[in-house]
Parts: C-alpha cells; sequence; structure tokens
C-alpha cells in the first residue's frame, strides 16, 4: 500500500497554523480569530455596492451586522491567494485553465457553459453560506475544531447535498468513472 | 502587528497549505463528492485533527477562548444543504476559490463573481429570513462536549481514534 502523504501532512500543518493564529490573534488582537472566508464574500459584495450606492450598504441590516471594512478574515483571504500562488509558481504546478477535465468530459469545452454554471453555482453555495453561517473553513475546520454542534450539522449537510449533487451532474451515464 | 498584517500573513501560509495539499482543484473537489478521491477529505480531517488537539490545548492553557458559531438548526441544515448544491455545480468552495484562481485555475473568478452575487442577494433577504428560518431551532452556541455534559477531552480522543479508523479505510480502500 502506496501511501500519498500530501493531503495528510499540508492539512495537520493548517491545524498548527490554526492553533498557532488562535493563540496569536488572543495575544495581539484579545479576540481570538479562527480561520474562515465566507464573511469576507459579503465584505467583498459590500465595497462593490459602496461605490454605486453608499446610502443602501450603509442601512443594509447584514452590511450592519457584518461590517463592511477591510478585517483580519478579508486579508486572510487576500493572503490565500498570495500563498497559493506562490507555492504554484516555486513547484511548477501553476496551469492556466479554463475548463477542467472533469466539466469538459461531461458539458464539453465550452467556456461559456463553464462560466455559466461556475457563476450560477457560486449564487447558491454563497447564499446557503451565509444562511447556514459558515462555509467548509468556518463551519467545517474550525467548528469542528471546537467541537461546535453547529459545525458537524452545517459540514454533514455540505457534503450530503454535494454527494447528491455531484452524482447528478457528474455521474451516471458517460459522466466521470 | 496589527489586525491586517496578521490576517494577511496567516493566509499566505493558509494558502500555500491549500495548494500545496492540492485541495484547490477543481477535480479533487468533485473527485470527493463522487466518493472517489478523498484528497480533501484527508486534508480537512487531518486539519481538524492536530486542531481539536492544539485549540483545546490553548484554551486549556487559557492563551485562547472558544467561539463557536450558533446552532440555528433551520438555517444550518436549509443553508448547509443549498451550499453543497452550489458547491457541487461550482466546484469550489469560498476560500478554495481564491486560491485557485492563484494557480491559475482562472474559470474560479467566475465562481469568485457569482458567489459575491450570492453575498449581495443573502444581504437583501437577510431581513427577511430572520422572521422566518433564521429563527427556527436557535439553540445558541452549543458544542457537543456541553451537550453530551461531558469535558472536551472525553470527546476529543473518540474523535481523533474515528478519524484515524476513518484515514485506514480511505487507504484501503485507495479513495
Amino acid at each position: 500500500m502506496r501511501i500519498n502523504w500530501r493531503p495528510y501532512i499540508a492539512g495537520a500543518l493548517v491545524g498548527v497554523l490554526a492553533t498557532v493564529s488562535v493563540v496569536v490573534t488572543t495575544k495581539t488582537l484579545g479576540k481570538t480569530q479562527f480561520l474562515g472566508a465566507s464573511t469576507t464574500f459579503v465584505r467583498g459584495a459590500g465595497f462593490i455596492e459602496q461605490t454605486v450606492e453608499p446610502q443602501h450598504v450603509k442601512t443594509n441590516p447584514y452590511f450592519i451586522k457584518e461590517k463592511v471594512k477591510l478585517d483580519w478574515q478579508f486579508m486572510l483571504v487576500v493572503g490565500i491567494f498570495i500563498g497559493a500562488l506562490a507555492a504554484a509558481l516555486i513547484d511548477g504546478s501553476f496551469k492556466l485553465e479554463a475548463v477542467p477535465p472533469v466539466w469538459r468530459e461531461r458539458f464539453g469545452g465550452s467556456v461559456g457553459l463553464r462560466a455559466a454554471g461556475a457563476f450560477v453555482g457560486g449564487i447558491v453555495a454563497m447564499f446557503g453560506a451565509r444562511l447556514a453561517d459558515g462555509c467548509p473553513s468556518g463551519h467545517g475546520l474550525s467548528g469542528l475544531m471546537q467541537l461546535s454542534v453547529s459545525g458537524f450539522i452545517s459540514l454533514a449537510c455540505f457534503f450530503g447535498a454535494g454527494v447528491v449533487t455531484a452524482a447528478l451532474v457528474y455521474g451516471g451515464k458517460g459522466g466521470v468513472r | 502587528m496589527n489586525e491586517q498584517w496578521l490576517g494577511l500573513i496567516t493566509g499566505i501560509f493558509f494558502g500555500a497549505l491549500l495548494q500545496q495539499g492540492r485541495v484547490l482543484r477543481f477535480e479533487k473537489q468533485i473527485g470527493a463528492m463522487l466518493l472517489k478521491d478523498m484528497t480533501i477529505m484527508k486534508f480537512m480531517m487531518s486539519a481538524i485533527l492536530v486542531g481539536v488537539v492544539g485549540v483545546h490545548l490553548a484554551v486549556a492553557a487559557g492563551l485562547a477562548q472558544l467561539s463557536p458559531k450558533a446552532t440555528q438548526v433551520g438555517a444550518n441544515v436549509v443553508g448547509g444543504l443549498l451550499f453543497g448544491l452550489g458547491w457541487a455545480v461550482m466546484g469550489f468552495c469560498p476560500g478554495t476559490s481564491v486560491g485557485a484562481v492563484a494557480e491559475g485555475r482562472w474559470h474560479a473568478l467566475f465562481a469568485i463573481a457569482g458567489m459575491l452575487a450570492g453575498a449581495a442577494l443573502y444581504a437583501e433577504a437577510y431581513a427577511y429570513l430572520q422572521k422566518n428560518l433564521l429563527a427556527v431551532g436557535n439553540l445558541g452556541k452549543l458544542t457537543l462536549p456541553g451537550v453530551l455534559g461531558v469535558g472536551a477531552w472525553a470527546v476529543i480522543p473518540i474523535l481523533v481514534a474515528v478519524f484515524i479508523l476513518v484515514f485506514v479505510f480511505f487507504e484501503k480502500k485507495g479513495l
């Protein structure tokens, strides 16, 4: 049995990073910060809407609740981009891709169709993530690290619906083996 | 060091580890949902396994506080299912979409645009949802040890053991 240790080692190091991060943020910011990503999309949407309708963003109860500002998590997400770019360039795994192979096998090479799928899927997923109050980082990683009940419920629902949808979309005849 | 710099530096490490774990890729995310390639499960569960011990040690040492998200059964379930539906079509989650663009998988830009639109839509729906779905099954900030009436260290070894058994299962099945 040949084991590919890569996901285990990288994952375990994320566990170390999360631990160091809760200690450092508690000490320096006075507030424990856990890894997460989806609230940043709310702030991102708020920043964009502010440029056309500042008054609307100021009075919207959800933007008021989540605070449209460049906070710790927003910069964490910016950092994900920089870190992933650096790692991909260093080990040579950077590759321009418009349509992923699995998608191409099922739906063909149309960039427009892939873009539409990613866009519509993104709308549904983010609406769901905000309703559930977290994504696989916030509910999955950080939720389970804290043994949070909402984390277990949400992660089970993420995967449950993901498995059923993926089987319908990519599985079946002519789908992915 | 200020909040923004600390977030940025943590994010750079997080992004590099996501990339090195190979979990940013569409085929890995879909592979897990098709139950054919458990790379992202191995990655997430390894992070949780180390993190659950680390975070609870930090809390026990008085170096951090837990901040679990509130359990809102209605919103967690409906939102969670909607997320899963969109996730399977999009092929990325919020954190990995940004890293996927950095890896050159630029179709993730459309996923990011969709997610920004989804967040904007949710901001409009929030006032309405507060009156109904968000009020269903509000149980507050629950943790598993709290519900079971035991200490965290009674639950953690069981979680660790279960995860290790799942890893053995994945490797035996070549997933």
